[in-house]
């Protein structure tokens, strides 16, 4: 590893003002699956768009292991613009002239919402792995407890990507009764052993960096920047795609002509996954990567309905449109169709989309035309049914 | 797909899907399978509000229908049928697909396991046309509905408006109605006739149950 590519930074961002966020559970504390009970503890999100009158335009947008509730605009930490940035706004997919759109960081992430980083009030000192381990299952009822406190009884629409899918799925399952539409994308009814496989990699690599201290870092002014960057490149490449590595780099080298015949990063591709790393940890908590990546593992929703996916749905009234990406290895529309075979096992009402894109995983990220067509021609149909005027 | 929106083409639909459109009751549950890009669903949805939903094989056909805000998956008549629940439709519409199916016996128990009622159209190779490019030219017929090559065509089980009613004899499947269709609507002339129909329709269009008649 290039120490000076990776050099810890001498400052931790993450503690910028996450506003709004809200305290939930102080009266009743939240029972997470672990069998701990959590309380009080922070939700912060973002909203874009109004509520109309009659509270049903609310879609909740549920973010992927990394991200965070800023959708849109420029995130308050990096300065750089949210990461949905062509799929939220006046006149896109999710309209905020017609939707009133809410993202809150998960339970367990580092973005103003209780994790890892934050104090255990038990013994004033930062939680670390004495943070309980917290599943989809508890941040979709984090998710339900922000609702409350919002008083919107019955979204209009769910949607996530990868782990947002993953709650979009736990949301439809849970809840079927405050969900109208739900678009589970690039996702998966339960983690794959290949996906559990890669997310130990990362934990490894960050549990290996002599300053994670066994989880203690913030107590000794440490972070393990080495080990999350290298979890963070290891899970990048998962997000990509060979094609698509192929076409943005090929084996081009970084500035260069000839082989240095050593361990530098000689080749594009080495320099590329080295960037991402190095920016990713600063605005990420390591821990919180252990926490969230062990709450994807965890998931798996037929196991919780007696192996069977389809009980998981059983004469759900929510309209589903689950929508994989052919070039996606990691989430592949295997796991997609086992989701809608279990629906229409309850001819529960579903369109499912494969789109082309050679952009592996991070499809779902990008600007992919035939994806927002979709997606603009599922939320139209579902808008008029919900009854939902035109903006 | 480059057609204009669904939304704004003019009602008139293919003459075999108006005939099917006109069977369906207001209101119902159906399950259209090989809905290409979702024609019939759109006018089931929006002139007789039924609750539609759609299975299609070509990716283009399902992105088209969605795009429209219908709801259809992408599958496979021969294989998807099988995750339905039992009567979980009122009708199930299988148009002009039949012939493409490598197990059309089992796709018709399957239509009629999951629907009340099932409204099946097919090309009746018993036309007056293709049995007349058989017998003038010894060549493999082609009509309007079955246009291609024999060694392209995905219709590997055609067969006639006769053979078609013997099948549903032979698996004890009730015919509540049977049209004989040609491009301008319905045979007219000697209609019921079983000879007269299997020889002047360009396809046939059943629709079947296994309940007992009602009537």
């Amino acid at each position: 590893m290039n120490q000076a590519e990776l050099k810890q930074p001498p400052l931790r961002r993450l503690d910028v003002d996450h506003r709004p966020s809200v305290v939930l559970g102080a009266d009743e504390p939240l029972r997470l699956a672990c069998g701990v009970s959590l309380g009080p503890f922070s939700v912060a999100y973002q909203t874009y768009g109004s509520l109309n009158a009659d509270r049903s335009n609310a879609i909740l947008v549920c973010h992927a292991l990394t991200g965070d509730q800023y959708v849109t605009g420029a995130h308050p930490m990096t300065g750089r613009e949210g990461w949905w940035p062509r799929m939220v706004g006046p006149g896109m997919p999710l309209d905020t002239d017609r939707y009133y759109i809410i993202c809150s960081n998960v339970l367990g992430g580092c973005m103003g919402s209780t994790g890892p980083r934050d104090i255990d009030p038990a013994s004033g000192r930062p939680y670390g792995l004495g943070f309980p381990v917290i599943t989809i299952g508890d941040m979709v009822k984090a998710q339900a407890m922000l609702l409350d406190h919002l008083g919107i009884d019955q979204l209009f629409c769910v949607i996530g990507g990868s782990m947002g899918g993953m709650q979009t799925l736990e949301w439809a399952s849970r809840f079927p009764e405050r969900v109208f539409s739900a678009v589970p994308i690039a996702t998966a009814a339960r983690h794959s052993p290949q996906n559990i496989a890669f997310h130990e990699v990362g934990r490894q690599a960050i549990m290996a960096d002599p300053d994670w201290h066994g989880g203690d870092y913030l107590i000794h002014g440490t972070h393990p920047a080495r080990g999350l960057a290298v979890a963070r490149m290891a899970a990048h490449v998962t997000y990509l795609s060979e094609g698509a590595l192929h076409q943005k780099f090929g084996r081009h080298l970084q500035d260069r002509k000839v082989f240095t015949y050593g361990f530098d990063a000689d080749f594009q591709v080495e320099s590329y996954l080295r960037h991402r790393g190095s920016t990713f940890v600063d605005r990420f908590d390591a821990n919180s990567y252990l926490y969230i990546t062990r709450a994807m593992d965890y998931f798996d929703l037929a196991a919780e309905h007696g192996g069977q996916l389809a009980k998981a749905f059983h004469d759900t009234p929510v309209r589903f449109c689950v929508i994989s990406f052919d070039s996606d290895w990691l989430f592949p529309t295997s796991e997609s169709r086992a989701v809608v075979h279990a629906l229409n096992a309850n001819a529960a009402n579903v369109s499912f989309v494969e789109i082309e894109s050679d952009k592996g995983h991070d499809s779902f990220l990008l600007d992919v035309p035939e994806f927002f067509a979709i997606l603009t021609g599922f939320l139209n149909g579902a808008a008029q049914h919900r009854g939902l005027t035109q903006a | 797909m480059n057609g204009p929106p669904l939304a704004d083409r003019p009602d008139a639909i293919r003459v075999d899907l108006q005939l099917i459109a006109g069977l369906i009751e207001p209101g119902s549950r159906v399950l259209d399978v090989g809905c290409g890009d979702g024609a019939l669903l759109h006018y089931l949805v929006n002139h007789k509000n039924v609750d539609g939903r759609g299975i299609e094989l070509s990716q283009e056909g399902v992105n088209a229908g969605v795009r429209n805000g219908l709801s259809v998956i992408q599958g496979d008549a021969d294989t998807d049928l099988a995750d339905f629940p039992e009567n979980a439709f009122d009708y199930v519409v299988l148009s002009q697909t039949l012939q493409a199916t490598r197990d059309p016996r089992q796709v018709l128990e399957q239509l009629l396991r999951i629907g009340r009622r099932a409204i099946v159209s097919f090309p009746n190779f018993g036309y007056w046309r293709c049995r007349l490019q058989l017998l003038i030219r010894g060549s493999m017929p082609r009509t309007q509905l079955i246009n291609y090559d024999w060694y392209e065509t995905p219709n590997i089980h055609l067969c006639t408006i006769n053979d078609f009613t013997q099948l549903c004899d032979d698996l004890g499947i009730t015919i509540e109605r049977r049209f004989a269709v040609n491009h301008e609507g319905m045979v007219g002339g000697l209609r019921g006739l079983d000879w007269f129909e299997n020889m002047f329709g360009e396809q046939g269009v059943f629709m079947l149950t296994r309940e007992e008649s009602t009537d």
